[in-house]
């Protein structure tokens, strides 16, 4: 049985030019409780893989340069 | 090689104490083990991230329920409790509690997480259940995960993040001899020996679906999918009273608390669309929960909690708490909306079902040692069955259970479970990963949950819930046979949703056995309508029998602080009477 992918957007942003995941920093991808970060093989930046977040905001709050902003997800905004 | 590819891989540690679960109980169990025997291996195994994670994953705007000298008693306590779970209550367990918390929030203190004081140095404590005062804010309560974390540090205790734990190992004489578990990541699985386990995996909070239609915008965090309820029934212990399901009044769509707990004490209230009052008591209860319910349906909802009338720096101290600790993005999702606290009202609805102690009374068994009825086996926290006990409650519980479990693991070696069940339970895990063409998780998750809501939540009538089973066990089916899993992550998820499974089996089993109404909304089935004392004054304990699920009643053990006739129903007067 075929798969489509389902198109969301996704609630958490980062900020590229503030992001140093590039430097080895993971602390956004470590402390989301539903492990839905990850850092891109393409920029070298913290990025949401899955649209699977519980606007919790330790990503948010953890990070060291301020580049992670939680949004409330579009369906209960 | 790169995150969540999968990975083929299987090894084996061992321990003296496993606790299973890193949110509020497992950091306190795995501490107490410790320092009950510094020699000894604890290891503290979590899904997420022990620094964050959990259902105070951004900390907690006060306790709940703090039995604090001056203020109430641990009589007082235990009779409030059980008079608002309806008298189901092995008041031994929750008399201990009110005993022992006010101990650990001193410690709580001396870990530096503050509480309210007066300006005398007393704790500022405050009124919203029914009777008592048991209300302690927390100023600096973003801060408890991370003094969790110092004290586990200090303590080296052994913290194993991104581990999932699946299922259980039992000796064959019972006695519990480890777990097995899979990195979320690579899918590389662990087995763990133990001599004994705690489980503090919290709520089954993933298990009806929000009204938002977003899976993941739950009340518990989203993590929270019953896995410890799963396990535990897999390996044979007894669960207590499932039917008792936790269902809150949130903000509508938000689906996390107002609070009316925080905002009570200063002059909040619950009102109806014609800005009247309609419950006694804020305190979350069946009983407060059905006026609610009957309130939304009568045609005078919406529901709000009311702010407005209060001074403009009253509200500015409430919305300093509630837009900083516990669901912070509260404040985002007002000003998303341009309500003013003000101004306006907040909207409030009620949450999907789940099952959950902290909250109600839905749990795994446990005795007043936080022991299950499998030798070895603890739990404590929102998944055990001490009702009502909130993130205190899963504190205090947690070190008993810590406390005993190393009496436990010091008087005993490690029992041998049969390498077999190890490759059953591998093949099991492994599965979807397996399958080049079939159904996602996400998929099967969503479909189980609307079932949940279209056929599990209360009013329960029973010709629903065999329709309800019966859309289930299809669903079970595809998730058995057609589930994939293309990646570590998703590997994680489809293992999650075998949990949700499990628990709305379990709602439906657990709920169909009962044939009376208790615990207001929590359980009120319409084809058997009123409560029934002279049969059903008992607790239900269902559990796996030769492989089928199977329920039976447990007498309530008579209590410590006795309730009197005019006490008893105290709760059940939930609603203001109109005055002439």
């Amino acid at each position: 049985m075929p798969l489509a992918s389902y198109q969301t957007s996704v609630p958490v942003i980062v900020d590229d030019a503030k992001c140093i995941a590039d430097k080895g920093c993971t602390v956004c991808v470590d402390v989301c409780p539903l492990d839905v970060l990850r850092i891109s093989d393409m920029t070298n930046k913290a990025y949401m893989a899955y649209d699977e977040c519980w606007y919790c905001m330790p990503c948010e709050a953890d990070c060291p340069t301020g580049a992670v902003t939680v949004n409330i997800p579009y369906l209960l905004r | 090689m790169a995150l969540d590819q999968i990975v083929d891989g299987l090894s084996e540690v061992s321990c003296d104490v496993l606790v299973i679960g890193g949110g509020t109980a497992g950091p306190m169990a795995a501490l107490k083990a410790k320092l009950k025997n510094p020699k000894a291996n604890v290891v503290l195994l979590e899904k997420a991230n022990v620094k964050r994670s959990g259902a105070i994953s951004m900390g907690m705007d006060g306790l709940n329920n703090a039995v604090i000298p001056g203020y109430a008693t641990p009589e007082q306590y235990t009779k409030e409790i059980t008079i608002a779970n309806d008298g189901i209550v092995d008041q031994k367990a929750v008399y201990k509690y009110a005993q022992n918390c006010f101990e650990i929030i001193e410690e709580l203190d001396s870990f530096g997480i503050r509480f309210l004081k007066n300006e005398n140095g007393d704790y500022a404590v405050k009124k919203v259940h029914h009777i008592g005062t048991y209300v302690l804010p927390m100023p600096n309560g973003e801060t408890v995960k991370k003094a969790l974390y110092r004290q586990l540090r200090r303590a080296r205790i052994l913290i194993s993040n991104r581990y999932m734990a699946t299922r259980l190992l039992k000796s064959s004489d019972g006695r519990i001899a480890g777990a097995i578990s899979v990195n979320t990541r690579t899918a590389e699985m662990l087995v763990i020996k133990a001599k004994a386990v705690i489980l503090c995996m919290g709520a089954a909070g993933r298990l009806g679906l929000p009204t938002s239609g977003y899976m993941f915008g739950t009340y518990e965090n989203a993590a929270n999918s019953g896995d410890g309820y799963a396990m535990a029934y897999h390996a044979g212990a007894a669960l207590a009273n499932l039917e008792c399901f936790q269902i809150n009044p949130l903000i509508k769509d938000y689906n996390g608390p107002a609070c009316a707990y925080v905002a009570g004490p200063f002059g909040a209230y619950t009102a109806n669309n014609e800005g009247s009052r309609f419950i006694e008591c804020d305190y979350w209860s069946g009983q407060m929960m059905l006026e609610f319910y009957n309130e939304l349906l009568s045609g005078k909802g919406p529901v709000f909690l009311q702010l407005k009338h209060l001074h403009p720096d009253t509200i500015s101290e409430i919305e300093s708490t509630l837009h900083k600790v516990e669901r912070p993005t509260r404040g985002l999702f007002q000003q998303g909306r341009g309500v003013n606290y003000r101004s306006e009202s907040i909207e409030m609805h009620i949450s999907e079902i789940g099952f959950c102690s902290g909250h109600s009374a839905s749990g795994v068994f446990v005795d007043d040692n936080a022991r299950t009825t499998v030798p070895g086996l603890y739990a404590a926290g929102d998944m055990a069955s001490v009702p009502h006990n909130y993130m205190l409650g899963a504190f205090t519980n947690g070190s008993v259970a810590g406390i005993d479990a190393m009496e436990f693991a010091d008087s005993h070696d490690f029992a041998e479970f049969d390498a077999a069940d190890v490759a059953i339970e591998r093949d099991r895990v492994m599965a979807p990963t397996a399958r080049e063409d079939g159904i996602p998780p996400n998929q099967i998750e969503y479909k189980t949950r609307r079932l949940v809501n279209d056929y599990l939540q209360p009013p329960k009538v029973t010709r629903k819930y065999e329709l309800g089973m019966r859309r289930l066990a299809e669903a079970r089916e595809d998730m058995q046979e057609r589930m994939i899993a293309r990646n570590a992550h998703e590997l994680l998820r489809a293992l999650e949703v075998q949990s949700i499974m499990d628990c709305a089996d379990m709602a439906a089993h657990a709920s169909l056995y009962r044939e009376e109404s208790r615990w207001g909304l929590y359980h009120w089935r319409t084809d058997f309508p009123e409560k029934d004392n002279e049969n059903w004054f008992c607790h239900t304990l269902l559990s796996k029998r030769d492989g089928k699920m199977t329920s039976e009643k447990r007498a309530v053990e008579p209590y410590v602080v006795p309730i009197t006739d005019d006490e008893k129903d105290l709760y059940d007067k939930q609603r203001i009477r109109a005055s002439a």
